[in-house]
């Protein structure tokens, strides 16, 4: 082809501009289902609810039921426990957002809007540092203990100390009847 | 040193083959008469083993394959078959599962060995961070590989390591979670995830002969380094590497071969976690995760720092920093042997990674035994003195420290004769 100085875009340019948006645009397509696959199938998301009868959980012992693949804690406190966590002022807390799926994102970390009956603690039992699962009942605050990197929750499943730099989620959850819960 | 070819076909078919496919002509130029130092000592021989190992590893594990069952409820029991029922198969896992154990002793000495020598400076950048990139592949690998068996070990570390991405939620919220439940294929680890590591296990030793392949490239551009670090300046500096070389690391490779083969018959589970013989249970964390001795360093690191985020940002920028190794040394002196300050930086240095991994072993809340000594002010001093090393210490050695004279040439410095001496530093 003569050498051309024309504006005018050449057959050449049309071919170079075509093939390279094509290959763009197939590429950018194919990206896509080669990423997605890896996500959860809607046969993982399906939400999957259980339903749990507390009448044999006796105060001061922790059930754990499997719901979604993970734990979930299900804690008959004492009123000692209770108390206890009640005393700790919001403020004092490391991370102080309730983090309650019952609740709005913004409720406060307080023991009320931790529980829908304060006796009940009910958690997702994953520590929020690298997804171990805490030990019940020990640690310095009496809540959960994470054998993984030492994190501490209190008696709310609130982090007090150590790397988790959340509070033990709250997952969805009601009382069907006073000694039967719906989780999910 | 990569000179023009002196290979000369002797036959007919070799003179054939070498006007259509010159790979004899290759294999001639880089494996027998590529020109070498004649100085290098015992620590060169690792390239050569590590080539073995990763060929070991590659065969064993094609053959593991053929037997192993990537799927949640019967990963376990595939595993404890290969283990009693398949011909020789216990033989093929121990040295499967062993041959990372000694894949890493030989990687580590290989770059403690780079970094005493000062191998990683002009011209051999691009050859350090080939080898970085290897070192992160063979991470990455070994990792995939430990949560092949489902046991409680191989459930948790992939819980763990996992979750390393959600600390991103403290950047930008709910990406984290995105990013791990994208890994996981699910709310938790489980069958979708065995299954994508099996996957990728399987591909990425291949990555890895690859980024070899480029590695052998970039050495054999500047050529070897030597223990004196400073450059070839004739013939009479080097030896062909064949049988010279061929020779040497082979014999290393068999004392090296001779170690491993008493771990895999006499001592094959002294360094796996009994927990892994455990079948994996979403339920139940173990008292005690830890990883294998090969990564302990590294999780001493994240345990030391008491913010998730912070914690994965220095387990990662110990692996980083490396990259930067070739321009953070300012000495123009490449060996230790004439460095005397950096010389004794070095060994701390290496004393150092040798108690992290210590300390990565124990709980944080730990203290030496037999004492009320914490551990944990100890492995955050570790980790700075990681990064002071390489951040702090080597930028400024080079502008303070006064290097010992260099030889004149390797060949004066072998042979003794004419100890001509100049001043350091003469790059």
């Amino acid at each position: 082809m003569a050498t051309t100085t024309a504006a005018e875009p050449t057959r050449r340019d049309f071919i170079h501009i075509a093939t390279a948006a094509a290959g763009g645009v197939g590429l950018a397509a194919l990206a896509w289902p080669l990423i997605d696959q890896m996500n959860p199938s809607a046969s993982v998301l399906a939400l999957s609810s259980i339903e749990f009868d507390l009448s044999p959980v006796q105060a001061g012992q922790q059930v754990t039921v499997m719901w979604r693949g993970k734990p979930v804690f299900v804690r008959r406190r004492t009123p000692k426990e209770i108390a206890e966590s009640r005393a700790v002022p919001v403020s004092s807390l490391p991370d102080q957002l309730a983090r309650n799926a019952n609740l709005p994102d913004s409720a406060q970390a307080t023991d009320q809007d931790r529980t829908i009956k304060p006796e009940w603690l009910i958690l997702v039992g994953i520590c929020t540092h690298l997804g171990c699962i805490p030990l019940d009942h020990q640690g310095d605050f009496g809540g959960y203990l994470c054998p993984c990197h030492g994190s501490q929750y209190d008696t709310a499943g609130r982090i007090r100390r150590g790397p988790a730099p959340e509070n033990l989620y709250v997952p969805p959850y009601a009382f069907l009847s006073p000694t039967r819960i719906k989780i999910g | 040193m990569a000179g023009h070819s002196t290979y000369v076909p002797k036959t007919r078919f070799a003179r054939w083959l070498d006007e259509r496919l010159p790979i004899l002509r290759l294999a001639n130029d880089t494996m027998m008469t590529f020109p070498t130092p004649r100085n290098l000592n015992f620590w060169y021989s690792f390239g050569g083993i590590l080539t073995f190992m990763l060929g070991m590893q590659i065969v064993t594990g094609i053959v593991l394959a053929m037997h192993y069952v990537p799927a949640a409820n019967m990963a376990f029991d595939s595993v404890e078959n290969i283990m009693r029922d398949v011909n020789y198969g216990w033989l093929l896992r121990y040295m499967h599962s062993n041959g990372a154990s000694f894949f890493f002793l030989a990687v580590y000495i290989h770059i403690f060995r780079g970094l005493y020598y000062g191998s990683y400076k002009a011209p051999r950048e691009v050859l350090w961070i080939l080898g970085v990139i290897i070192y992160v592949l063979m991470i990455a690998t070994a990792f995939l590989g430990y949560v092949l068996p489902w046991g409680q070990m191989s459930f948790w570390a992939a819980t763990v390591i996992t979750n390393l991405f959600s600390s991103i939620d403290q950047i930008l919220p709910h990406a984290g979670t995105a990013v791990t439940q994208w890994l996981w294929g699910g709310f938790a680890v489980g069958d979708p995830t065995l299954n994508r590591f099996f996957s990728l296990h399987y591909l990425l030793p291949f990555i890895i002969a690859g980024v070899v392949v480029l590695h052998i490239w970039a050495l054999h551009v500047p050529g070897n380094n030597n223990p004196l670090g400073i450059d070839v300046r004739g013939p009479q500096d080097t030896v062909p590497f064949h049988p010279y070389y061929t020779v040497k690391d082979a014999s290393y490779l068999c004392l090296f071969v001779i170690l491993y083969a008493i771990v895999v018959f006499y001592l094959p589970n002294s360094l796996v976690e009994p927990d892994n013989y455990v079948p994996a249970n979403p339920l139940v964390t173990p008292p005690e995760i830890v990883p294998e001795w090969y990564l302990l360093p590294f999780y001493a690191m994240l345990r030391s720092i008491p913010q998730k985020l912070i914690g994965v940002i220095v387990l990662f920028g110990a692996l980083v920093t490396l990259l930067f190794v070739p321009w953070l040394d300012t000495s123009g002196v490449r060996s230790m042997r004439f460095r005397p300050l950096a010389k004794q930086f070095f060994w701390a240095l290496v004393v150092d990674c040798v108690l992290l991994g210590y300390l990565g072993a124990h709980r944080p809340d730990a203290v030496f035994p037999g004492t009320a000594i914490p551990m944990l002010p100890f492995a955050r001093l570790g980790t700075a003195y990681y990064f002071a090393y390489f951040w702090i210490i080597l930028p400024l050695l080079g502008l303070i420290e006064t290097p010992r004279p260099l030889p004149a040439t390797i060949a004066t410095s072998v042979t003794g004769h004419g100890v001509e001496q100049v001043n350091a530093p003469a790059e």
